[in-house]
């Protein structure tokens, strides 16, 4: 299906403000940095937990344990797929037990790749609690799951697709919304 | 079709080189979940992997189960010793009993080359060939390919040495396949009588001289020397084969430096590898056995995973 750009949501400045008031937020709920992890969620949420991580650094002055979750293998809807995704490598390399676990990605939308990486974790270890940070809610939720940190709310139709592009992935930081063309 | 593009695994030799790479491409991430305390994912949670083993196998077969159980497969094991093979049932028709009971994969181990393709064009369930006869046992070839790659950074270019008994061997013959479509110079290394004629229009080179054949080489893979052979007259004594064509310190220095040892296993201690050579820091013997189970996994989730028919935009 052919896509159009119909609206950018937020520009690199956008970003970076957003991704400030996340990590701050972060902080004052879990009142510093003690038990503090951050786990990325293939694949933009982990440029965008490496940021929040490099913020974290620059406030705190300390560096809070980064990894990098995959979870392809935990998907709901590999049976309806036509191909196999491509699965990349989960590296988490600490214990997760008793851990404040903050999932990061860049969309929420349905819930069910939160669902996943939920699981994910649970297989991991035990940890103390999870909150999850995104960038965009884009709303239309199919499970009972919500962020705990938003950068922006953005309504959607279901038709509509939110693009997050990051420097390291795609080139460029923006957030845009896609529409089919007719 | 899922996007392997295949129903089956039954040989490397028509696989194209991409197809190779993808199945270790996945392997990858799957021996990270074998590295895991919670040895389990849900992914194929519901299917049903079989292994049907006319050829004694430790291995191989247990491999196999784990690599299912580890994907969150459900697993049976037949035994053909014990099995209704016994009363006189056919291939066909065992395998078919299988398949309507509601297996999704049935990995074959047959002394008949062909067994594997007979079932795979009988059956809808997957059919994966754990060794036909001396014809192909693809995932061998595929797990030896992942540890070289992962040992030495990839491929291509690399000279490879194949050593033994080629002329019985399965194993050497997924090997030459991968490793030929893969880019890597391949050596068969052996006596005259182990090593079948004509076998260079396979793209590979023939050497009865270890020091020629083993020379500036950056892996070794060994193959079992089956004994009794011996009793046909194929070699004049174990102890004359293991001079001549036995993996030892000595040989080695001829290798490179940082040269890899392989060997499928079982190994017969002492007779095609010296024990020195098989437990030393060249050695990644253990290793390819692990690398087995990663290999496996993915071979499972490529054939398994996928879906029917159309996709839905994710």
């Amino acid at each position: 299906m052919e896509m159009q750009e119909k609206a950018q949501i937020l520009d690199a400045e956008g970003i970076r403000r957003a991704l400030t008031r996340i990590a701050h937020e972060i902080l004052e709920r879990s009142k510093g940095t003690r038990q503090l992890v951050l786990i990325g969620i293939r694949r933009r949420g982990v440029p965008l937990a490496q940021r929040i991580a490099g913020i974290i650094r620059e406030i705190e002055g300390t560096s809070v344990p980064l990894g990098i979750l995959d979870i392809t293998l935990y998907r709901d809807d590999l049976s309806k797929l036509a191909y196999n995704p491509v699965i990349r490598k989960t590296d988490v390399p600490f214990s997760l037990n008793d851990k404040k676990v903050i999932l990061v990605d860049d969309v929420i939308f349905t819930g069910r790749t939160v669902r996943a990486a939920l699981d994910a974790l649970m297989d991991l270890g035990r940890p103390q609690l999870v909150q999850l940070a995104v960038l965009v809610d884009r709303g239309h939720r199919e499970l009972p799951i919500r962020p705990d940190f938003v950068g922006k709310n953005v309504p959607t139709s279901h038709r509509e697709v939110v693009a997050v592009q990051m420097l390291e992935i795609d080139g460029k930081d923006q957030v845009v919304i896609k529409e089919p063309s007719e | 079709m899922n996007q392997f593009g295949h129903k089956d695994l039954l040989g490397l030799q028509e696989l194209r080189p991409d197809e190779i790479n993808l199945i270790l491409d996945t392997a990858e991430p799957m021996k990270e979940v074998l590295g895991r305390e919670i040895k389990k994912v849900p992914t194929l949670r519901g299917r049903v992997i079989v292994t049907l083993f006319y050829e004694a196998s430790t291995r191989t077969r247990t491999s196999f189960e784990l690599a299912a159980k580890y994907m969150g497969a459900d697993t049976v094991s037949i035994s053909v010793a014990t099995s209704s093979v016994q009363k006189g049932e056919s291939l066909g028709d065992t395998a078919r009993t299988i398949e309507v009971m509601g297996a999704d994969a049935i990995i074959i181990r047959h002394s008949a080359t062909g067994a594997p393709h007979l079932l795979a064009k009988l059956l809808d369930a997957r059919v994966i060939n754990a060794g036909d006869g001396s014809h192909e046992h693809p995932t061998q070839a595929l797990l030896d390919l992942f540890t070289i790659r992962e040992k030495k950074g990839g491929i291509a270019g690399l000279k490879v040495a194949i050593l033994g008994d080629v002329a019985h061997s399965r194993v050497a013959r997924s090997n030459i396949w991968g490793l030929t479509k893969l880019g890597a110079e391949v050596r068969l290394v052996g006596p005259p009588t182990l090593i079948p004629p004509e076998i260079e229009q396979l793209g590979v080179s023939v050497f009865h001289d270890w020091r020629q054949g083993l020379k500036e080489v950056d892996v070794i893979n060994v193959l079992r020397i089956q004994l009794e052979r011996q009793q046909r007259g194929l070699f004049p004594s174990i102890r004359e084969y293991t001079r001549l064509f036995g993996l030892d310190e000595d040989k080695l220095q001829v290798a490179r430096p940082d040269v890899l040892v392989l060997h499928p296993g079982p190994v017969n201690r002492g007779v095609e590898i010296s024990p020195g050579v098989q437990d030393g820091s060249h050695s990644a013997i253990n290793e390819q056995v692990t690398n087995g189970v990663a290999v496996r996994m993915a071979l499972l989730y490529l054939l398994l995973s996928g879906g029917e028919q159309s996709a839905i935009s994710a």
